[in-house]
């Protein structure tokens, strides 16, 4: 049955409607004068002519980029520990969660090392000590600083440990009839039938590899080894016209570098954006994985 | 208890269960390094620790027993940083909880599918963006010089307002940017659990004769409390992270007085001023608190929403 619409509800509906179209563009304004900035000319920006349409639009800002090696050696740096950090952090996760998934009667020291597990989830040592040990095992100043130290994420054991255990056993049994060792069927049965959910997990440490800073500032003594987000705190905090004062500011003359910074800031957001249709698709199942349906 | 009687089958035990023990070797071996051998170098918030004696300090440096805790219970700033801690992160508990439970429930009036995914699309981007981005993009537009919104309120004849540098603009800027990166989770939460609610109860009210606002008031927000308790009550867990990422990218020392938090402070004290032990204890005390309200708080989730982690 359907009810007639009445006028308060229709007036009700439209409010609706503008409310939440001005909430989607308060929340994507910003993203969008930066990248409007950044193909804008050094003179409109500096002039305060650019909202949300480039002004005297040029690629200026961008060719300026290409001639950094910095700022590529940054993004490469970046990718390449996302490679590897995912990579590893993915192995690990199937690895422990596989082992971790079975029943009691069949490893008997299960929930001993999941205590194992969840321990570093509740307490941890903190940023000094962690800082102390990185230097004594000698990975100080190298990629493997960025990648080692989280590699094995509780939380993502945890999620897809709670995965594995919700598949039928009778899989992972007919298999052992059959002959077949844990590593095969972790490796040929249980991992492909839970692409899904690794792709949910894997997707969500790639996020994380590539917005990573604070490792890199502190982690890293040589700037050149500096992953970007990490290079990018650098660039905006060394022109960091919000914090000087008003007339220093305008006697620095910074401004010109507004666009060479959004550029580098928008270029910065590209590969999230290549993967957000992904993420999108994932994101609800990245929330409801962890939970236990028993 | 039951090991005894187990004690015999063990080699064979072995035998069988020796796969899992291999695949669990890799992480175990990484978590000792990296979070149990930390865990252990809590031991200089007791000592003097010196930093360039690296790792061998644990063992050499001279033990003060909680002196390290007395000198930061007497520190004025301390007390300063723990009052910032609590106001910002309970405001962003509060307007993190309100301004996405607003845009779910209007949300979920709209029958337009196409306008519904678009939204929830557009508005959860910044949420995959770092605070070094989303800084970087606020330094612009805040700036006192030419940033966007400052010259907005030039428009109304305004003088300009240093967002990022005035004692009275910080805590607001750090409230409302997190509900800008935040919202977007927090909004699907509720909106799937809105989708969640029985759709023949709404069919039942209208039957009955029950307008817009009474559906509103005794079916849609009873059937969205306990995903708003569970949120407030893990929040709650997290409340002295008022997170470091975001305060870190946006404070600068004219603003410490309102915007310094308990983990900026750590970092502070122990990588810029290298005062090692000091700055772990700090750290201790944040984790021995922060562990109180986590278990408390999944307790309490547990109870009143049934929610369990593992």
């Amino acid at each position: 049955m359907k009810l007639k619409t009445s006028l308060s509800r229709k007036i009700f509906l439209a409010a609706d409607y503008i409310i939440l179209a001005l909430a989607v563009c308060l929340s994507l304004f910003p993203l969008i004068h930066i990248l409007a900035l950044s193909f804008s000319s050094a003179a409109a920006a500096a002039a305060g002519r650019v909202s949300i349409f480039p002004v005297d639009v040029t690629l200026d800002a961008y060719k300026y980029i290409l001639g950094k090696a910095e700022f590529f050696r940054a993004f490469g740096i970046s990718l390449l520990r996302v490679a590897l950090g995912t990579a590893i952090s993915l192995s690990l996760t199937i690895l422990s969660a596989y082992a971790m998934s079975q029943p009691d009667r069949n490893f008997h020291a299960r929930k001993y090392f999941v205590w194992v597990f969840l321990i570093t989830m509740v307490f941890s040592g903190g940023m000094i000590p962690l800082f102390v040990v990185i230097k004594a095992v000698g990975i100080y100043n190298s990629i493997w600083a960025l990648v080692l130290p989280g590699a094995v994420s509780a939380f993502n054991v945890v999620l897809m440990l709670n995965f594995f255990r919700g598949l039928p056993y009778a899989l992972t049994e007919s298999a052992l009839i059959d002959g077949a060792n844990h590593f095969q069927i972790m490796a040929r049965i249980v991992v492909p039938i839970s692409k899904p959910s690794l792709a949910t997990v894997g997707l969500f440490t790639i996020v994380m590899h590539w917005n990573s800073w604070f490792d890199g500032m502190i982690y890293m003594s040589d700037t050149s080894k500096y992953p970007l987000q990490t290079y990018l705190r650098n660039v905006i905090n060394s022109v960091d016209v919000a914090k000087m004062d008003l007339t220093m500011a305008s006697a620095m003359n910074t401004l010109s570098q507004r666009t060479v910074t959004a550029a580098q800031i928008f270029i910065a957001i590209i590969p999230i954006l290549l993967v957000y249709p992904a993420l999108q698709k994932y994101f609800i199942t990245g929330m409801t994985l962890g939970s236990v349906k028993e | 208890m039951r090991e005894k009687k187990k004690k015999m089958s063990v080699k064979m035990m072995m035998k069988r269960e020796w796969p899992f023990y291999v695949m669990l070797l890799p992480s175990l071996i990484l978590m000792a390094v990296f979070a149990y051998l930390p865990m252990a170098g809590i031991v200089m918030a007791f000592q003097d620790f010196v930093p360039s004696g690296g790792i061998r300090g644990f063992f050499t440096s001279r033990w003060v027993g909680l002196d390290h805790f007395k000198y930061i219970f007497g520190l004025a700033d301390f007390r300063t940083v723990l009052g910032n801690t609590l106001i910002i992160a309970v405001a962003k508990i509060i307007a993190g909880i309100l301004v996405p439970l607003v845009l779910a429930l209007l949300l979920n009036e709209i029958r337009n599918v196409v306008f519904k995914k678009l939204t929830q699309t557009l508005v959860y981007i910044p949420y995959f963006l770092s605070w070094v981005i989303l800084g970087g993009i606020l330094i612009d537009v805040l700036s006192p010089t030419g940033g966007i919104l400052n010259r907005a309120l030039g428009a109304f004849g305004m003088e300009p307002v240093y967002f990022l540098g005035n004692p009275d603009t910080i805590r607001p800027v750090l409230v409302i940017s997190d509900v800008w990166k935040g919202c977007g989770y927090n909004m699907v939460i509720f909106l799937a659990a809105l989708t969640g609610i029985d759709q023949s109860q709404y069919e039942a009210a209208k039957v009955d004769g029950a307008g817009y606002i009474q559906q509103m008031l005794h079916i849609t927000l009873p059937g969205i409390l306990p995903q708003v308790v569970l949120v407030t009550v893990l929040g709650l867990g997290n409340i002295l992270n008022a997170g470091f990422d975001q305060v870190f990218n946006l404070y600068s020392p004219i603003v410490y007085e309102k915007a310094d938090i308990i983990d900026t402070f750590v970092y502070r004290l122990g990588m810029v001023n290298l005062q090692y032990s000091i700055s772990t204890a700090v750290g201790l005390f944040k984790s021995v608190i922060s562990f109180v309200l986590i278990t408390t708080s999944f307790g309490l989730a547990k109870k009143f929403a049934n929610y369990r982690i593992f």
